[in-house]
């Protein structure tokens, strides 16, 4: 899992029937010091997250279809978490 | 699953018989500005996607699953035609 950000939202019509009434997030994962950390990512939000929260990223087909649960479906990438705190003994809490 | 423009369409007449039939689309990565991310590449189409849409696309061994019960061999697949995206 990853941390991420919430950075958009995405609105689809036309998209492959298991996705249909799915939520679509655009997620933009980060490093533990706020870092953009590769490219933002179309996620599935399993947890109705919100634009701007910090969330858990899964990037992984497996995972991603078990946080949609409509069986085998074609995707790869879901929310799974709001982010209340990160604590790294040593350093600052970072919220 | 990533944003990507559709920027051309593949012919291939000798296939592998599991895309017989398919649509296969150049795509180029975008990313939330719409710059490209990265370098084009070749996905099979699921949703009728066309010439200059902006898509989502599967990446990986997902990206057969939209074609089930057919077994496509493919590791990048249009799911969803992107009407708007908003950003912060």
């Amino acid at each position: 899992m990853l941390i991420a950000r919430v950075v958009g939202s995405v609105v689809s019509t036309q998209k492959n029937g298991k996705l249909e009434g799915a939520k679509l997030l655009l997620a933009q994962p980060l490093d533990l010091d706020g870092k953009d950390r590769g490219p933002a990512v179309i996620a599935i939000d399993a947890v109705d997250a919100g634009v701007g929260d910090r969330v858990l990223l899964v990037l992984d087909g497996k995972a991603a279809m078990l946080a949609l649960d409509r069986g085998l479906a074609g995707v790869d990438a879901a929310i799974v978490g709001v982010v209340d705190a990160v604590d790294i003994p040593g350093e600052p809490a970072r919220r | 699953m990533f944003l990507a423009r559709v920027v051309g369409t593949v012919v291939a007449s000798r296939k592998d018989p599991g895309l017989e039939g398919t649509k296969l689309l150049v795509i180029q990565p975008l990313r939330p500005d719409r710059t490209p991310a990265g370098k084009p590449l070749v996905a099979v189409d699921s949703v009728g996607a066309g010439e200059s849409e902006e898509v989502f696309y599967v990446r990986g061994r997902e990206a057969a699953l939209p074609f089930l019960p057919a077994e496509v061999p493919t590791d990048a697949a249009i799911v969803g035609i992107v009407d708007h995206w908003n950003t912060t």
